[in-house]
């Protein structure tokens, strides 16, 4: 059996614990067996990400120490994964940051590449979609085509895998990777163009009639939720994790 | 002085609705347009890489084929200068004019003079100075700097224009029709170009092998500026140096497909020497940029072909709109740039951006951009340009992030919505947040507390 550790981003662990548990759960499902290190935290990329990399210091250290021992880390944030992959210098080099950065996967990454499953024979979702993926995905893991690369095959590894499940539906909307906005902090340092980003990301989804929102990022949804609240509109936001573990609406 | 901020410059922006919204489709139409070009041309990546290893090679080997240049340049009748700094390379154009007693100069676009400053530097010395590019004489009478490098006043609707026109030149304010603004400038610009007796260009590429510049525009106005008059000053900066005409080919098929989705200019036109009886100098500039060279992370900016697909692609860009870098050079290119020359004035500038890609994407000689802008912003910490409060939200952050027990009472004791935001949300905006979007809820039990209370044994929960 395939063992696999769990890491929940401290944002899915406090405001969307759901995520982590259809995370959880459908990698059970799937055979893996999942190991949840109780002394997990986050990765450091906030700190990180603001270039604040003395401040990141001891929270990269602290999470490599965690999860450095592992042949599999999985995690439902193409944020996260792409940190941890490809920016994970503020700590000090050790045989376990090595082997984190090599050893981490995005939940997606890990069903489609490594499981290679296709099928979610448990799941039925018959309703229309509108799914955001985001840049780190994109543009930091390859999980999709990127739009300016226009010589490039046409693939979306998280659309690949709800096709796999029963009456899923897809609608297109314009401009379909660009950035929502989130951001990491600067959501908060940018916010009157962070908002706007998230505003016109909603109006064109909401031009498509989608009966909810996906993404295999949450903090992208956490932010066009703040968005879409604020604007009075009730469309369900949803992990692409809750759907192919058999989510219903 | 502060450094620019950007933040504010951006929400001012915004909070214009009609100029925001046209900005962003009008860029976003760029992009598409560019898209569609780069699609028609089935190599176009393998051009992107060949642009990008040229770019590379010839800044690896900048002082030979700079020499070449002159060189050649001498030889077919062209004065070469060289400026190390701003200052000295305005100096030396006021000598030329001054030396030849004139007192009206006529240029087409360049952003080097305006990295340099050169127009309040010749007006102070009682030139007066005629933009011909549309776009650049409109800012240059609302006296503003260029909102973007390739369409300078594009930030400006018809409406703007015509008010101004009406100001300035007595035209119908309420007549919108670009075809009628832009006959109201030719017949007021038209006779200062005729009547010139000098005339600036920049230059797009500097062709060491035959000595030419080469000048790319869709007016013709950079024909107007450097034919009509007999002395032709041409502006390039060092780094705009590339080793032969063959490899010039490849720049221009990328260079308009990039920035307009134009197959190429209307006008792409190859100054190699003075006409009889005229006379040509070229002013090679420096200003920072053998010092960017030497610097191991930054110095592939000096690759950049100023065509702005950068600015078109960046969601931050379009919906901030360019005079809110307080910068000569906008948008992704800008934020890379600026930086090296002044570091504390330029410092929030790395911060403007999602870290998205989509610049590095589009940059037809391939600079990693958004890689660049991650760069700076270490930097900015290194050289203690971030702000106070912020590093000491982040010192927090890393406190309670590394520590499991101070992660646990930190999550799961805090019970406001608005607490529940981690502090590195919060740090310097209170509730920047929650001005345009609503906080998200926490949750009744954490991840961690779902898991202690569902999936662990009694004998292992002690311990979590």
């Amino acid at each position: 059996m395939m063992e696999a550790a769990l890491m929940i981003p401290c944002y899915i662990d406090v405001f969307y614990p759901q995520v982590g548990i259809a995370t959880l759960e459908l990698l059970e499902r799937l055979g893996v067996d999942v190991v949840y290190p109780k002394e997990q935290t986050c990765c450091g990329q906030p700190m990180a990400n603001s270039g604040c990399y003395q401040e990141a210091k001891a929270t990269e250290e602290h999470c490599a120490n965690v999860f450095g021992s592992f042949e599999y880390v999985v995690t439902p944030s193409g944020s996260c994964t792409h940190h941890i992959r490809n920016k994970f210098t503020a700590g000090a080099d050790s045989p376990e940051r090595q082997r984190l950065s090599k050893n981490t996967y995005d939940l997606i990454e890990f069903l489609h590449d490594v499981l290679k499953v296709r099928e979610f024979p448990w799941a039925t979702f018959e309703h229309k979609v509108a799914l955001h993926t985001s840049c780190s995905a994109i543009r930091g893991l390859n999980m999709a085509s990127m739009s300016e690369r226009v010589h490039d095959a046409v693939f979306s590894k998280p659309k690949a895998l709800l096709s796999g499940v029963p009456g899923i539906q897809f609608v297109d909307f314009d401009r379909v990777d660009e950035c929502c906005g989130f951001g990491g902090t600067f959501s908060v340092t940018e916010e009157a163009v962070a908002a706007k980003m998230g505003y016109d990301k909603l109006a064109f989804m909401h031009k498509a009639s989608p009966d909810c929102i996906v993404s295999s990022d949450m903090s992208c949804l956490m932010h066009l939720q703040g968005c879409a609240r604020r604007q009075k509109q009730e469309i369900p936001f949803l992990h692409v994790a809750e759907i192919l573990n058999g989510v219903s609406l | 002085m502060n450094p620019i901020d950007q933040a504010k410059n951006a929400e001012a922006f915004l909070a214009d609705t009609t100029h925001e919204d046209r900005l962003d489709k009008l860029l976003w139409m760029m992009r598409m347009r560019r898209d569609a070009a780069a699609r028609l041309v089935t190599e176009w990546e393998e051009l992107r890489t060949l642009a990008s290893e040229i770019k590379e090679h010839t800044l690896s080997n900048l002082a030979e084929y700079l020499e070449q240049f002159e060189a050649n340049a001498k030889a077919n009748g062209v004065i070469v200068h060289w400026a190390t700094d701003a200052h000295e390379h305005n100096q030396i154009v006021y000598d030329i004019l001054a030396e030849n007693r004139i007192e009206t100069l006529i240029k087409s676009k360049s952003m080097l003079t305006e990295e340099c400053e050169l127009r309040p530097f010749l007006e102070r010395r009682n030139i007066r100075v005629t933009e011909t590019d549309l776009g650049e004489r409109i800012q240059q009478l609302d006296d503003q700097p260029p909102g973007h490098i390739v369409g300078p006043s594009i930030h400006k609707t018809t409406k703007d224009v015509a008010t101004l026109f009406s100001q300035k030149y007595g035209s119908d304010p309420n007549n919108e029709d670009p075809a009628y603004l832009a006959g109201v400038m030719r017949d007021n610009t038209r006779p200062d170009i005729l009547h010139a007796t000098a005339g600036m260009t920049g230059a797009n590429f500097v062709v060491a092998e035959t000595g030419a510049i080469v000048v790319a525009t869709n007016e013709g106005n950079a024909d107007l500026s450097a034919h009509t008059p007999k002395l032709h000053i041409c502006s390039a900066g060092i780094e705009k140096i590339i080793p032969t005409t063959e490899s010039l080919a490849v720049f221009i098929r990328l260079l308009t497909r990039s920035a307009t989705g134009d197959a190429i200019t209307q006008y792409t036109s190859s100054f190699r020497g003075p006409r009889k009886g005229a006379t040509m100098h070229v002013v090679l500039v420096d200003n920072g940029r053998s010092e960017r060279l030497g610097m191991g992370r930054f110095w592939h900016s000096l690759k950049c072909i100023r065509c702005a697909a950068c600015m078109n692609t960046c969601p931050v860009y379009r919906r901030s709109g360019g005079l809110s870098y307080g910068a000569t050079y906008m948008g992704p290119i800008g934020i890379i740039v600026m930086p090296t020359f002044d570091v504390r004035k330029y410092s929030e500038l790395p911060f403007a951006s999602t870290l998205n890609g989509s610049c590095s994407n589009v940059c037809p000689v391939k600079i990693d951009i958004h890689e660049q802008i991650y760069g700076w912003r270490e930097i900015m910490e290194a050289k203690g340009q971030i702000q106070v409060v912020k590093k000491a939200a982040m010192r927090v952050a890393d406190k309670v992030l590394s520590s499991p027990e101070l992660y646990q009472v930190s999550t799961t004791a805090l019970s406001t919505t608005l607490d529940l935001l981690p502090h590195f949300a919060i740090y310097n905006r209170l509730n920047a947040w929650g001005k345009h979007r609503d906080v998200p809820e926490a949750a009744l039990e954490t991840f961690h507390q779902w898991y202690k209370n569902h999936r662990l044994k009694a004998n292992e929960v002690l311990g979590l």
